[in-house]
């Protein structure tokens, strides 16, 4: 399986966007090699704005960029974007509701030997509680590439988090998405994965290891967390009676909370949720952390057997 | 337009801010009156808008930094023929289009949504630089609170205008040394304050923000500075124009019962008379 980072994915859809579009305009806070923006810089100096170690001023300058017509990407790491800049992401963007486009990366422990400081593990709960938001959270480069696309052509904040490691490739180039709709990647009638950006490829392993066993588990890639796929999950449900989330993320406020709300308002079925259980990280290699805060797909095979 | 009816117009807006406030019983008197006559010549003398076509792709624009001071904005949008004159009255009550902080998609003329200190000036940042992106000759006003410069957004925002040469911005600090809790220089003091915005890389103007001709004189000054942005440092008066109101931290975000409605409305009347 080939193995390409989401922040690469974004450079690279950068370039072809900004190749198609004159209007898309790029914002990046001394970040720019890391991120991946400054592919985009290079090609379209004119257009990249660095504007130094100011993440509010960048969100405001994308906002104000947005009310005339341009459609700022801005970027930055995933803690910075939405924490140091929580405020400006609400009121100058999503209370006007405009058209700014939120590319973080570096979300999750995957960050790695940086630390907990470095690791977003509450981004999502922050941009999904913000009326007009979009949540995206791409499980591979593939999906990365088309749901960027698809956000550069929606009108409204987008927020859109991208991890730092290469990650497997599970998406065909001819995979289509739509914004707010899951994909099942595998079907099965004894339990339910639902997983989000990295968490997808665990999920796909968890599920071969349970087939083995003779457990069929359907995988759900919920790569929208806001608006969320209700029916598919609804749907999911339903056909298993059990479901199992998995993000790399807090437990409190991300996926997990997402598709509880879901499920306890309109079809109540029990739910085990994987993620970082309310504590920060800490420095080590991404696999290292992966494996010590519980997010591998032997964690998810041992939560199917507990639930069966 | 000469200057003796831009006095009018500002009289009136003041006796706007007044009734505004009145009416809804809430509100932001103070720091409204004081940015009454820097308003009133960027609407009525200086910026190029249309009130039949608010979003105007050409427009100059405006973005009310400190955005608590809605009451001086609607009153003159409504002046301006942006807003019904009737519907001030509705300024801050449920379902209206004049929210007690300034909404863009709510109310036409409304260039940003602020409400929440320190974010304008980088708004206003990005509508110069789309303004440069897509050459257009349009200039971008931001308006500053004193107490908002305590806010560290805005000295980011001040190096980034210098930084991409926003010559086609001006921010005009409305320097009235009052903020919630007290004077500027008690609670966290902002001065030296014009050296300060000097060393970010700005074109620096001070003027007494109270005379018509000083407010033309520098906003005309700042579109002949090329290569760096202007500020325009207007002291002013919280609560300008009504006696009682003037210079009282008090009046900041306090409306008027009906007695000091009234003692307001009658000494601005008398205002308006002596200007003529
Ligand atoms: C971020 C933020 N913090 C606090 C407030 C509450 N607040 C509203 S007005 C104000 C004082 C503003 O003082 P100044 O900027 O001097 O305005 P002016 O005197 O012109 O009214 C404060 C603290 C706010 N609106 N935004
Ligand atoms: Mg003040």
């Amino acid at each position: 399986m080939d193995k390409i980072a989401t922040r690469d994915a974004y450079g690279k859809t950068l370039l072809e966007l900004g190749s198609q579009n004159k209007d898309i305009v790029v914002l990046d806070a001394d970040l720019s090699k890391s991120t991946k923006t400054n592919e985009f810089a290079k090609a379209y100096p004119d257009r990249f704005f660095d504007m130094g170690i100011s993440e509010q001023d960048m969100i405001g300058t994308a906002a104000g960029l947005a009310t005339c017509g341009k459609i700022p990407f801005a970027s930055s790491f995933a803690v910075f974007a939405t924490g140091r800049a929580y405020d400006q992401v609400r009121d100058s963007i999503c209370y006007p509701n405009l058209n700014v486009k939120i590319a973080a990366t570096h979300a999750g422990l995957t960050v790695g030997e940086d630390g907990a400081t470095h690791q977003a593990l509450e981004d999502i709960s922050l941009m999904r509680g913000l009326p007009n938001m979009t949540v995206i959270v791409p499980a591979d480069a593939t999906s990365a590439t088309k749901l960027i696309k698809l956000a550069a052509e929606y009108k409204g904040p987008v927020y859109i988090r991208l991890g730092r490691p290469s990650v497997p490739v599970i998406y065909q180039d001819t995979q289509e998405f739509q914004i707010g709709k899951g994909i099942r990647l595998k079907e099965g009638r004894d339990i339910s994965i639902i997983a989000t950006g990295i968490m997808v490829s665990k999920a796909i392993e968890a599920a071969d290891m349970l087939q083995k066993e003779g457990i069929t588990a359907e995988v759900i890639d919920i790569h929208t967390i806001k608006p969320i796929d209700k029916e598919l999950i609804i749907d999911t449900a339903r056909r298993t009676g059990r479901v199992i989330t998995c993000e790399e993320h807090n437990i409190y406020g991300g996926l997990g909370s997402a598709v509880c709300e879901v499920l306890s308002e309109n079809y109540p079925a029990r739910v085990k949720r994987i993620g970082v259980k309310d504590t920060f990280g800490e420095s080590g290699t991404p696999d290292e952390l992966l494996k010590k805060y519980g997010l591998t797909s032997e964690e998810i095979v041992k939560a199917a057997r507990e639930m069966l | 337009m000469d200057t003796k009816e831009l006095e009018r117009i500002a009289n009136q807006i003041r006796i706007d801010i007044i009734e505004m406030t009145y009416e809804a019983q809430s509100g932001h008197p103070g720091g409204s009156l004081s940015a009454a006559d820097i308003l009133t010549v960027l609407y009525f003398k200086e910026m190029n808008v249309d009130p039949d076509n608010p979003r105007w792709e050409d427009r100059d624009r405006l973005v009310m930094s400190k955005g608590h001071a809605t009451p001086v904005w609607y009153a003159a949008l409504a002046e301006k023929g942006f807003i019904p004159r009737e519907e001030i009255k509705t300024f801050r009550k449920i379902n209206s289009r004049l929210q007690g902080h300034p909404n863009m998609n709510d109310t036409p003329g409304v260039d940003m949504t602020t409400g929440s200190l320190g974010q304008g000036l980088s708004t206003a940042n990005g509508m110069a630089i789309a303004g440069k992106l897509n050459n257009k000759d349009y200039r971008v006003y931001a308006v500053l609170g004193d107490g908002e410069c305590q806010e560290g957004q805005i000295w980011e925002a001040a190096m980034s205008a210098a930084h991409y040469k926003l010559d086609n911005l001006t921010a005009i600090l409305d320097h009235n040394g009052l903020q919630i809790d007290g004077p500027n220089k008690d609670i966290m003091n902002i001065e030296p304050i014009e050296d300060k915005w000097r060393a970010f890389g700005w074109h620096t103007i001070r003027i007494d923000g109270h005379n018509i001709e000083q407010i033309i004189d520098a906003i005309e000054e700042a579109k002949t500075i090329k290569g760096k942005p202007t500020i325009i440092i207007a002291d002013t008066i919280k609560g300008k124009g009504v006696s009682f109101m003037e210079n009282q931290v008090g009046w900041h975000g306090t409306a008027p019962n009906k007695e000091q409605m009234e003692k307001a409305i009658a000494e601005l009347k008398e205002r308006g008379e002596r200007i003529g």
